[in-house]
């Protein structure tokens, strides 16, 4: 399966009409993105900010981030199983405004969602400070419950993507990259001589606001299967969970997954990357069993010879984390794991909740403990009423000049778990 | 600016007294620099002067402790320095002892800044790591310029205030305190590079080495549970609605402690979670789901337990640092044992 990405780079985003795109500036007609969203009769209001890179900014409480894009060329349309309907996604052309974001916020869901601060000592910590960002402000009818709350956010996201993505049709991108992974046999011959790779990619399956989308089916309800890397890039995979929004992947972190990209950068050389095998991490027992297994059993049936595993949250996923680690391991496969750490906000407390010598290769996103102070800034896209209950937050934590202390663990994206961002911890 | 005072721990081998010979020498004072001390003068430069140095036999030190310290301490104290360097010493055992164990008075009970240098295997290395500042050198002299590249810096820090960096960007031994730093590589860059390494059968390191992991032995079965007061302990979070006790949704810092003395049933509205870790939608409609009273009075009165106990403690789980946990534990596990408890139920989310 081979895909092209043509990068359309977006230097700027302003309101306009038409929406369009003009010399790296994104032009965004606010009414026609509301009609859109309000054709969901769940949503009772929205509204459209912008906040770009560099201004004194803070969004919150933040759900999803969502790159636009668009597929130009072969099989199924963005976001397969939601947006689209069912079609396998990963191969042809698609085009994609880098540098700008679709971001959601509006009234909390439950104890959940995070900040992205545009400028100031946060900002370093989110790497969506960094995009330009088309902010939707979506308040859900009144008698909406939390679930029916979630899907309206999560859906009022991901079409305003991709109706943005449109735009970029017909543009021709200023660069472009391929990507292709070989069918198994072929794979196999053309890279013969070369160890075989795979990646685990664990999903956040807990319950509300801690969920994971495959092709529109709940991630808890999957058993681990495989994937070619590239269907992930036309949006195969969506977040429908922020909780600790530290180490959550929103969809533009599934988009653009960085371990799939780090290890397409080697592909054929260092190795052959083979596959992309995705599992969940359900809260029972028997889930965890079922899944780790299945994981094992795959990563054996593939021949691989190493993997890289990536988790998605901590504490109870910790325990996935450990038995995929250990399975893996005893199918003879050598493994590198991907997670954050919880040592405290001193840091001298245990980092995960579970441990075993097979995860003597680990890369750490940081310690999502470790307290930030924001200062104040000259205005809030959302609203600051959450900040002392989402996690990561804790009773008065907003000082009277307007300072709010937090745990990194409230920022978005901060200790990301897939390894997006450069934070790590010793 | 006034300069830095420093005052530099060497062994009678740095002070070029002697080798094993001349361990048994008792503490002396010498003003100004000493064998290695140059080095550390001169990497110092304008910004420090290494006022004086105290040199100890290392079978002297390790033989008399109490009397070697008191002595040290007391020349270290009638100069008032700012800053102690303690060797370094490299892979020698009673140098690093010494070493550790001088750094580690000096901060303690004079309030001077101490740093000092050792090889990982260093058998004072494990002893003081926790508690002083240990340059990871090389086994051997011949580290002494790299070691004094990285003791500079970071005792400069020390003195001033600063903020004190990760171990690996330091160049000191894990404090066992986990500090973060924003690596040159993204995280799945530095992934990808380990898994390469790994493969190929070359030395890599971990970012995160396994702890001893702590795993509690379940106890014996209770015996004669149906006369047994029996409490009801969670850390899903269940509280009375509002949570009055403030308990943070993630990583919290407290835990509460609720009458629930003649209620049949966790009410909605009445009680809730305050737990961000979990969907919260069910157990806000039925708390028992979570913290079982409803069960646990139908089976007091079927005589299956002997009573529920009239407190339940609840905390939130999610996120909250272990050393917290066993915090909690520690201190409502004393009204358990007061009041009779024989057995707990522990309900997690």
């Amino acid at each position: 399966m081979k895909l092209e990405l043509g990068y359309i780079p977006i230097h700027n985003i302003q309101f306009g009409d038409p929406s369009r795109v003009e010399d790296g500036v994104l032009y965004v007609n606010a009414e026609d993105i509301k009609t859109l969203i309000m054709k969901d009769e769940r949503v009772a209001s929205a509204e459209v900010e912008l906040a770009r890179p560099g201004e004194s900014v803070r969004i919150t409480p933040v759900k999803d981030v969502v790159e636009p894009r668009v597929k130009v060329d072969g099989p199924g349309g963005l976001f397969p199983g939601t947006v689209s309907r069912v079609k396998t996604v990963g191969s042809g052309k698609t085009h994609v405004l880098k540098g700008a974001a679709v971001v959601t916020t509006g009234r909390i869901v439950g104890f959940q969602e995070g900040i992205i601060d545009m400028s100031g000592p946060g900002a370093q910590y989110t790497p969506f400070s960094k995009t330009n960002n088309i902010v939707l402000i979506l308040r859900p009818r009144d008698e909406l419950e939390p679930h029916e709350h979630e899907v309206a956010v999560r859906m009022a996201g991901l079409k305003t993507a991709a109706y943005l993505g449109e735009l970029a049709r017909n543009l021709t991108p200023e660069t472009i990259e391929t990507f292709e992974t070989l069918p198994l046999k072929e794979g196999m011959e053309q890279y013969k001589d070369l160890p075989r790779v795979g990646y685990v990619q664990m999903l956040q399956s807990q319950g509300l606001l801690h969920d994971t989308y495959v092709y529109g089916v709940d991630a808890k309800q999957i058993l681990p299967t495989i994937l070619y890397p590239t269907e992930v890039m036309d949006g195969a995979i969506i977040s429908g969970n922020c909780v600790s929004a530290c180490d959550k992947n929103p969809t533009y972190v599934h988009q653009n997954n960085p371990i799939v990209h780090d290890l397409f950068a080697r592909h054929g050389k260092d190795f052959n990357f083979c596959a992309m095998i995705i599992t969940n991490e359900n809260v029972y027992l028997a889930d965890k069993a079922r899944s780790s297994d299945w994981t094992a059993k795959l990563c054996e049936f593939l021949s691989l010879d190493g993997v890289i595993v990536s988790e998605e949250g901590f504490g109870n996923p910790d325990t996935d984390l450990m038995m995929n680690a250990r399975k893996i391991t005893d199918k003879g496969i050598k493994i590198v794991l991907l997670t954050d750490e919880y040592a405290g906000q001193d840091g001298s407390s245990q980092s995960l909740a579970d441990a075993h010598v097979s995860a003597d290769a680990v890369v750490s996103g940081g310690n999502a403990n470790q307290v930030i102070t924001l200062p104040r800034m000259g205005k809030v896209i959302g609203s600051e009423a959450y900040v002392g209950t989402i996690a990561g937050g804790w009773d008065k934590n907003k000082q009277p000049d307007g300072t709010i202390m937090v745990e990194l663990q409230a920022i978005t994206g901060a200790t990301s778990e897939v390894g997006f961002g450069y934070l790590s911890a010793r | 600016m006034n300069k830095i005072k420093v005052v530099h721990y060497i062994n009678q081998f740095f002070a070029q007294i002697g080798g094993e010979e001349m361990a048994h020498v008792p503490p002396e004072w010498r003003d100004g620099p000493v064998g290695p001390g140059l080095a550390l003068g001169a990497a110092f430069g304008e910004e420090a002067q290494i006022i004086g140095t105290v040199i100890c036999g290392d079978s002297y030190f390790n033989e008399n402790v109490e009397q070697a310290l008191d002595t040290i301490l007391e020349m270290v104290r009638q100069h008032q320095p700012d800053l102690l360097i303690a060797g370094p010493a490299f892979n020698a055992g009673r140098y690093g002892v010494a070493c550790g164990t001088v750094a580690k008075a000096a901060q303690d009970k004079l309030g001077v800044k101490a740093v000092t240098g050792m090889y990982v295997e260093n058998p004072g290395a494990d002893m003081f790591a926790q508690d002083v500042y240990i340059i990871s050198t090389r086994n051997s002299a011949a580290g002494m310029r790299d070691a004094v590249s990285r003791m500079v810096p970071l005792a400069k820090k020390l003195v001033k205030g600063e903020t004190i960096g990760a171990s690996a960007q330091e160049g000191y031994l894990p404090r066992g305190v986990r500090v973060n730093l924003f690596e040159k590589e993204r995280g799945s860059k530095r992934a990808v590079d380990m898994l390469v390494k790994k493969l190929k059968d070359q030395p890599f390191e971990t970012e995160y080495p396994m702890p001893n992991f702590d795993r509690v032995a379940p106890q014996p079965a209770v015996q004669n549970i149906n006369q047994a007061k029996v409490a009801l302990v969670t850390s899903g979070g269940i509280v009375p609605f509002g949570n009055p006790d403030r308990i943070e949704s993630s990583n919290a810092s407290r835990y509460g402690r609720y009458d629930i003395d003649g209620l049949m049933d966790l009410e909605e509205g009445k009680w809730a979670t305050a737990h961000g870790g979990y969907d919260p939608s069910y157990a806000n409609q039925d708390a028992d789901r979570v913290l079982p009273v409803d069960v646990m009075r139908e089976l007091e009165m079927e005589g299956k337990i002997g009573s529920l106990f009239h407190f339940t403690y609840s905390t939130v789980g999610n996120g909250t640092a272990v050393k917290s946990s066993k915090a909690f534990a520690e201190d409502f596990v004393k009204e358990l044992i007061q009041e009779n408890v024989q057995a707990v139920i522990l309900t997690s989310t």
